[in-house]
């Protein structure tokens, strides 16, 4: 019986603190931006992951889950990205308003067309997504089309914010368009370009501005490479030679380091996501030092 | 459409052999006329849909037609989720009929592993939910012969407000290892403490409520009622509720780098005619057999480590579960000196574990655990005069280093210095593996 006061106490004693703003939990960086941009004041926006974490291995931390238990917005990029940790928030969190099938859960993958869907699911292929690549955010056209539902929800879900979420909607749009412009004028050099990737995180980047793809340097998706697969790859190159090895910025730099030494190219860290370099601060940064970065070994 | 259409009648129109030369002229006259009307509408339409176009390209695009969810109905796509569990290997053991941890009442199930190869327990795990409100799930270990339902239990979706009821059986949410299936362990043996005080670890038919508090710190209590049937516990065919579980757990991040949380939980529960076996002075094996109240508490406290947060070159992973077990009541000592004796029984005591495992580079990890048991303080009653009360503290010094291929498949070499038994300093060798088959979900932090 003593046990059960100390708890009941506990409960009782602990301060609860209610927050006006709409709480939105981001699973990626690119959405948090997106949630920022989109709901400016009128919410507060929780970024689960960071950059230069891996978002298909992140521990479902405890801060995850209280995070996960005010949220009033779950904006995640689904087609299986998150299998390794979200289910755990979702089931641990106690909150009804973020389940898959209630407004206040929203799949970026679902608002888009995906590359790559498999043939066959085996894991013999590797860490493979059944729904297709879940690495949309290197589209600029992509985000477009998870603002448009992205903004259509946050008016649903918080209707007293509505006319002021529909307005940045469309002052986004405006300047994501003008933006989206200048990327593609800027980056018409890059069409064409060879590239080798380390991981098959950009396949929506190389649809966008025509990059070819010649060589995966993860022998399956998720698996690191050995020195023999490299050096393997490493010959590949000489008959089908690339401008550069890219990766995103979470990854190990070790493969694609030693690819750029003995295949003579340069090794490129692209931000993949906000936060991901110093200019990519916002989306807006994000997609401006990406194509720089590309634009400088095009030469 | 309007082509062929157009052919046609000029066909149909041209086929009499005697028309005349006026007639052809005027048919010709009529079909050039007509041909230029079409051309123009033809511009026409062209032009309006390169407009169409342009103004495409400046308004926002709309979301295409998601091919996912035109899927064609399909009865298996409702099926749960299905997961199983290999696991076994090899164990390099001395020849211990029946191991005991001196100076603790003995669960009641024989402990150890078996020596040599052996399959172990393989686990068959179905999981799905149940519909909007509720989630099943299913775990039996299948052995030969034997099938046991580890856990089968619904859990509610949709309560919200932090809240969450589980029911059926399951495994308690107190301490930090308890939840975990041996395949998530980080060493291939349970560490002592486990052992001495639940077998493997403790589980129950009851309800089960969470509350998650709305705070930036995670903050989570939990209260369990149930049947009370496992160890330390007895089935005691009674209605109303046989032991009950409190636990409270807080943890957040420190940095991008670090993570805990730490816990204090509390378990009550009785026992009547639990029997195992003790040596009396002269050696000889008495039976024993308890029935009181017992109660435990438990404190636990994991940290873990990864550079800014990603784990997938280098993380460090340190946990520490501490108990101090009461249990009062009798004890009915029969055989040997005893001959058939009911005497008192109060016993205090304390134990715990400490481990740390790194990965040290992807796919490889190191780790080492250290057990420490006290037997603390025992009242035998007027078995006393014949059933010894050695102070001695078991121990166990585990290392172990593991290669997991991908997050599905792991190897392990381990190796356990184990001194749980007075008078026994063994060496063990175990190599397991542990390969999960299927749609293996996400583990706990």
């Amino acid at each position: 019986m003593k046990a059960f006061r100390l708890f009941a106490f506990l409960i009782a004693a602990w301060p609860v603190f209610a927050h006006a703003a709409l709480n939105v939990f981001a699973c990626e960086p690119e959405w948090g931006a997106l949630a920022t941009e989109l709901g400016g004041d009128a919410v507060k926006v929780y970024t689960a992951t960071t950059a230069f974490q891996d978002p298909h291995h992140i521990e479902a931390r405890p801060s995850l889950i209280a995070q996960m238990r005010r949220a009033d917005l779950a904006v995640c990029t689904g087609a299986e990205l998150e299998i390794g940790w979200l289910p755990v928030l979702l089931r641990q969190a106690g909150n009804a308003a973020i389940q898959p099938g209630q407004p206040g859960y929203l799949e970026a993958a679902q608002q888009v067309a995906l590359l790559e869907k498999p043939a066959v699911l085996d894991r013999a292929q590797g860490d493979i997504h059944a729904a297709g690549n879940p690495h949309i955010q290197t589209d600029p056209r992509n985000i477009a089309r998870v603002a448009q539902a992205l903004g259509a929800r946050l008016a649903e879900i918080d209707p007293g914010h509505a006319a002021a979420y529909r307005a940045r909607l469309a002052d986004f749009n405006t300047r994501w368009n003008a933006a989206m412009a200048r990327w593609q004028a800027r980056a018409a050099p890059l069409r064409g370009m060879p590239v080798a990737v380390q991981h098959e995180g950009f396949p929506y980047l190389e649809n966008w501005l025509g990059l070819k793809q010649v060589a995966v340097l993860e022998p399956k998706p998720g698996v690191a490479p050995s020195v023999g697969h490299l050096a393997e790859i490493a010959a590949h190159l000489k008959t089908a030679p690339a401008k550069a090895v890219i990766r995103a910025a979470y990854q190990d730099p070790r493969p694609s380091e030693w690819l750029a030494a003995h295949a003579g190219i340069p090794a490129v860290v692209m931000p993949f996501t906000v936060g991901g370099s110093e200019r990519a601060k916002d989306l807006f940064g994000l997609f401006d030092d990406s194509v720089d970065q590309l634009l400088k070994v095009a030469r | 459409m309007l082509r062929p259409a157009l052919l046609a009648a000029a066909l149909a129109v041209a086929s009499p052999a005697h028309a005349d030369d006026a007639d052809l002229a005027a048919l010709r006259a009529e079909v050039k006329a007509m041909k230029a009307d079409y051309e123009t509408r033809i511009q026409a339409l062209e032009a309006r849909l390169a407009k169409a176009e342009a103004s495409a390209a400046t308004q926002p695009p709309s979301p295409p037609q998601d091919t996912a969810s035109a899927a064609p109905s399909n009865p298996g796509a409702f099926n749960p989720e299905i997961s199983v569990i290999l696991q076994g290997g090899y164990a390099h053991l001395k020849d211990i009929p029946e191991r005991r941890i001196t100076g603790f009442l003995p669960n009641g199930r024989p402990p150890g592993s078996t020596r040599g190869f052996s399959a172990d327990d393989s686990e068959l795990v179905l999981a799905s939910n149940v519909d909007p409100y509720f989630r099943g799930y299913f775990n039996a270990t299948l052995n030969d012969g034997t099938v046991g339902v580890e856990e089968a239990w619904f859990q509610t979706l949709a309560l919200g407000r932090g809240l969450t009821l589980k029911g059926g059986r399951f495994r308690s949410g107190i301490g930090y290892q308890n939840e975990q299936h041996p395949h998530a362990w980080d060493f291939a043996t349970n560490n002592l403490m486990y052992e001495a005080l639940f077998g493997e670890g403790y589980g129950n038919d009851g309800l089960q409520l969470r509350w998650v508090a709305p705070t930036d710190l995670f903050t989570e209590l939990g209260a369990e009622i149930g049947r009370g049937a496992n160890f330390p516990g007895t089935d005691r065919n009674t209605n109303g509720v046989g032991s009950y579980a409190l636990y409270g757990h807080v943890g957040g991040d420190v940095g991008d780098s670090h993570s805990w949380r730490g816990g204090v939980s509390y378990l009550s529960t009785r026992a009547e005619a639990r029997s195992g076996t003790l040596a009396d002075f002269a050696g000889t094996d008495v039976n024993a057999a308890f029935t009181g109240d017992s109660t435990t508490w438990l404190a636990d406290f994991v940290w873990k480590w990864a550079p800014r947060g990603n784990s997938t070159i280098h993380n460090f992973k340190f946990a520490a579960e501490a108990f101090r077990r009461e249990e009062s009541g009798s004890l009915d000592c029969t055989g040997g000196m005893c001959g058939a004796r009911l005497g008192a029984y109060r016993a205090t005591q304390y134990g715990g574990y400490a481990q740390g495992v790194y990965q040290f580079m992807p796919r490889w990890r190191a780790g080492y655990r250290y057990d420490l048991l006290d037997p603390g303080s025992r009242d035998y009653g007027v078995n006393d005069a014949y059933l010894p009360r050695p102070g001695y503290k078991p121990s166990r010094h585990s290392l172990m280093v593991d290669y997991s291929p991908s997050e599905f498949s792991r190897w392990r070499l381990q190796y356990t210095k184990d001194r749980a038994s007075q008078g026994q300093d063994e060496n063990q060798w175990y190599v397991q593996y542990i390969f999960s088959l299927g749609t293996h979900g996400a583990h706990s932090f």
